[in-house]
C-alpha cells in the first residue's frame, strides 16, 4: 500500500491560516491501513487544529469527512454538497487525493495534510518499509524476492558496493544493506552463480523518467 | 594482456611489466587552478598516472575532467575518475567523449558514495547504471565504437579502463566474485580500497590468484598513509567498508611523540614493500590524501623511483 | 490568579485507578476536587482523540491513571496509554502548550493513598502552570 506521514501542524496550520472554515477528508483506503488518513486521524487532526486556533482566541468550524476512497471519481462526487461550505479542504489521502478532488471542484482549495512516502508494507506494530519503487518493469525473480531498486539506496543491479559493512548500508547503521541479503541468500540456496553475470543497464523509461505514466486496459475502458 | 587498447602510458608500464605505482589528487573546492597544479607538480615524475577524484565523498569540487585536463596541461598522466552518483548515461557517454577529447586515457568507474555524506545531502542521486555497467559502457564504446544504444562513435574513446574494488567490505566471501564481475565487465586495472588488514587482504589475493583473475587484469593494491592516531581511528570508525585493525592503531600510539607520522610511512613503506612480492598484484596506488607533498619521499624510500619514462 | 481552580480530568482503569479512588473515599482521605474521573474498562480504550478532545473543551490538565506496569488486566494496555499520552505531549509542544498539562500515572487498586497523591501532585502542577491558553483566550 501507500505510506505516508502526517505533515506537521505548523505546516498545515501555515496551510489555513486564512480558513475559518475547513473540511477534512480521510480516505478508508491506504492512508487507514497505515493509520494515517482514516477516521481516527481525522479526528485528531481536527481536535488539534481547534485547540491551536482556541489557544489564539480564535475559532476555526471544522467537518469531519471519510470518503471510501480518493482515487476515484466516483467517491470524490459525494463530497458536491458540502465541498464549497468551507474556504478550504485538508486532504489526509495520499498525494491522489488532493488532486483528484481539485480536478473535481476546480474553484475550491485543496490541501494535502499527508507527505506520501513509499510503497510498502508494516513490518512490526506501527512500523512501515519501503519495499516498492514502482518502477513499471518488475525485476525481483532475478533477485530472490529482494527489490534492489527500491531497497538499494543506489539502485545497483550488480551490488554490494564498497559501503556495505555488517549487512548495513553505508548511508546509516538503520537501513539493511539489500544487498547482504541478496548475496546471502542466493549463497544459501546454491544459487550464487545467478550473480555471477553483468545485468545490463535498467530501461527507466517504465518508470517515473518516461514521463508520467498510465496504465489502460482495453477490456475495462467504456 | 599484450596489445595495448588505449594511448594509456599507465597500461603501457603494466604491459611492460613494470610495478606501477599512481597517485591520487582531488580537485580544488573551487576554481583554484593554481593550487590543484600545485598539487599536481607534487605527483609529477613520482608516479605513472593520478587519479582525479569525481566529487569524491560527495563533497562539490571541480569536476573530474576539467582538472584531468589540466592534468595533462602539466605533463601528468591523469586517471579520470567517474562515479554513477551525479550523471545519468547521456551525461556520462559525453564526459568521456569529453575527457577523453581533452587528453585523458585512463578511467576509473565508480559507484559513488551516496550523497547522504556529502555537502548537498539535499540532493537527488542519479545512479541511471550503476559501476559495473559503467565499466561495460567505456569498454563498449571503446571496442566496439558505440554508444550505449549501439549507435555508432564517431572516433571512438580509447581509454584504459579501471574500477575500484573494496576487499573490506562486506559479505566478504562475494567480494572475489564481484572483482570477477568487473573483469568480465571489462575493467582491464583495479584499484583497491586502502590495505590496512593485510592478512585480509593476502587471503583476498590468493583467492583472486586462484581464480586465475589476475591474469585477466592488473591489480593495483590501495595504500594510505596513516597521518596520526586521530585519523586511523576516525578511518576505523567513521570510513564505510574501511577496515584498520587495532594492532596497527597501538603502532602508531607506541610512537614517540611527534612520530605518530613518521611511523604512518613506514607502515606504508612496508606494505608496499610486500606488495612488490605478492602474487597477482601489478602495482600500488598510493592515496596520500591532501599529503601530495610527502609522495616524492614515498616513492623514494619505498624504491618505486625513477619511474619509466612516459 | 489566586481563584484560579484548574479542571482536570482522570481518565482512571477501573481495575486499579477507579478501585483506588475507591479506597482513598472509604479510608476518608481527601483529594481536590478538581479532578473528575472517567472510568475505563483498562487505559488500553483511551484514545488520543479523548485526551485532545479534553484540552479542546478546556480542561487545564489530562491525565490516564492505569495499572502498575506488568499488572494490566488486558497485558499491555497501560503500556500503549503511556504511548498515546507522550503523542498528545508531542502534539502540545508543537502547538506551544506545556506537555505537563497531560500526565501518566500507574498504581494499583490498593493504594488509595497514591490516587489522593496523584489528585494533589497534578492540582498542584496544572495550578502552577496556570489555566490552559486553550480556555483561557477561547473564552476571553
Amino acid at each position: 500500500m501507500i505510506i505516508g506521514d502526517r505533515k506537521s501542524l505548523t505546516e498545515i496550520l501555515d496551510m489555513i491560516k486564512d480558513c475559518r472554515s475547513i473540511l477534512i477528508t480521510g480516505c478508508k483506503g491506504c492512508v487507514t491501513v497505515c493509520n494515517v488518513g482514516g477516521l481516527k486521524e481525522v479526528q485528531v487532526l481536527a481536535s488539534s487544529l481547534k485547540i491551536a486556533r482556541k489557544k489564539e482566541g480564535k475559532s476555526i468550524a471544522i467537518e469531519e469527512n471519510l470518503l471510501e476512497r480518493q482515487c476515484d471519481p466516483e467517491y470524490i462526487a459525494e463530497l458536491a454538497d458540502v465541498v464549497h461550505r468551507y474556504d478550504a479542504v485538508l486532504s489526509m489521502a495520499c498525494g491522489v487525493g488532493p488532486q483528484f478532488l481539485a480536478e473535481a471542484y476546480p474553484t475550491q482549495k485543496f490541501f494535502p495534510a499527508i507527505n506520501t512516502k513509499f510503497f510498502g508494507g508494516a513490518t512490526g506494530h506501527g512500523v512501515w518499509e519501503e519495499r516498492c519503487a514502482g518502477c513499471g518493469s518488475c525485476v525481483i525473480h532475478n533477485y530472490d524476492g529482494l527489490c534492489p531498486v527500491s531497497r538499494c539506496s543506489k539502485s545497483l543491479m550488480n551490488g554490494p558496493c564498497g559501503g556495505s559493512a555488517n549487512g548495513l548500508c553505508e548511508i546509516s547503521k538503520d537501513v539493511v544493506c539489500i544487498w547482504d541479503r541478496i548475496v546471502k541468500k542466493k549463497m544459501e540456496q546454491g544459487r550464487l552463480a545467478d550473480l555471477l553475470t553483468v545485468m545490463p543497464a535498467k530501461d527507466w523509461s517504465t518508470s517515473r523518467d518516461g514521463g508520467p505514466r498510465k496504465s489502460i486496459r482495453e477490456e475495462l475502458t467504456q | 594482456m599484450s596489445e595495448n587498447k588505449s594511448g594509456s602510458n599507465l597500461e603501457r608500464v603494466l604491459r611492460a611489466g613494470h610495478f606501477a605505482f599512481t597517485g591520487e589528487c582531488g580537485p580544488p573546492k573551487g576554481a583554484n587552478v593554481g593550487h590543484l597544479k600545485e598539487k599536481i607538480a607534487f605527483l609529477k615524475g613520482n608516479v605513472d598516472a593520478v587519479n582525479i577524484t569525481d566529487n569524491q565523498t560527495a563533497v562539490v569540487r571541480m569536476s573530474s575532467w576539467a582538472a584531468s585536463a589540466i592534468a595533462v596541461q602539466e605533463g601528468v598522466e591523469p586517471n579520470f575518475q567517474m562515479v554513477c552518483r551525479d550523471r545519468n548515461r547521456l551525461a556520462m557517454m559525453s564526459d568521456i567523449l569529453g575527457a577523453y577529447s581533452l587528453g585523458a586515457r585512463n578511467m576509473l568507474c565508480l559507484s559513488g558514495d551516496h550523497q547522504r555524506f556529502g555537502n548537498h545531502p539535499e540532493a537527488k542521486n542519479v545512479y541511471d547504471i550503476d559501476s559495473l555497467q559503467l565499466i561495460a559502457l567505456a569498454k563498449k564504446m571503446r571496442d566496439e565504437e558505440q554508444f550505449m544504444n549501439g549507435e555508432a562513435i564517431d572516433v571512438a574513446p580509447r581509454l584504459f579502463i579501471g574500477a575500484a574494488c573494496n576487499p573490506f567490505a562486506d559479505p566478504f566471501e562475494f567480494r572475489v566474485y564481484r572483482l570477477a564481475k568487473k573483469i568480465s565487465a571489462g575493467a582491464d586495472f583495479i584499484q583497491t580500497q586502502c590495505i590496512y588488514n593485510m592478512e585480509k587482504f593476502r587471503l583476498f589475493m590468493k583467492m583472486a590468484v586462484d581464480m586465475g583473475l589476475t591474469e585477466k587484469c592488473f591489480i593495483l593494491a590501495g595504500v594510505t598513509p596513516l597521518k596520526s592516531v586521530g585519523m586511523a581511528q576516525y578511518m576505523a570508525r567513521q570510513v564505510p567498508g574501511m577496515d584498520v585493525p587495532p594492532g596497527l592503531i597501538d603502532r602508531l600510539k607506541g610512537a614517540s611523540k611527534g612520530k605518530a607520522a613518521e611511523e604512518g610511512i613506514k607502515i606504508a613503506i612496508e606494505q608496499i614493500e610486500e606488495f612488490k612480492e605478492m602474487k597477482g598484484v601489478s602495482g600500488v596506488h598510493l592515496m596520500a590524501i591532501e599529503w601530495e607533498h610527502r609522495v616524492a619521499e614515498i616513492a623514494e624510500r619505498a624504491q618505486m623511483l625513477p619511474r619509466p619514462p612516459i | 490568579m489566586d481563584t484560579f481552580e484548574p479542571q482536570i480530568v482522570a481518565f482512571c482503569c477501573k481495575y486499579c485507578a477507579y478501585a483506588a479512588a475507591d479506597l482513598a473515599g472509604s479510608m476518608r482521605l481527601s483529594y481536590p476536587p478538581n479532578v473528575k474521573i472517567v472510568q475505563l474498562p483498562c487505559t488500553g480504550r483511551v484514545d488520543i482523540f479523548h485526551l485532545l478532545k479534553a484540552i479542546e473543551d478546556g480542561a487545564d490538565g489530562v491525565y490516564v491513571a492505569g495499572c502498575l506496569e506488568g499488572e494490566c488486566h488486558f497485558l499491555k494496555g497501560n503500556l500503549r496509554a503511556r504511548k498515546k499520552v507522550e503523542y498528545v505531549k508531542r502534539t502540545l509542544v508543537e502547538l506551544g502548550i506545556e506537555p505537563e498539562r497531560v500526565e501518566m500515572y500507574n498504581l494499583s487498586s490498593a493504594m488509595g493513598p497514591r490516587f489522593a497523591e496523584i489528585a494533589r501532585e497534578m492540582t498542584d502542577r496544572v495550578r502552577e502552570l496556570g489555566p490552559s491558553p486553550v480556555k483561557a483566550e477561547a473564552f476571553a
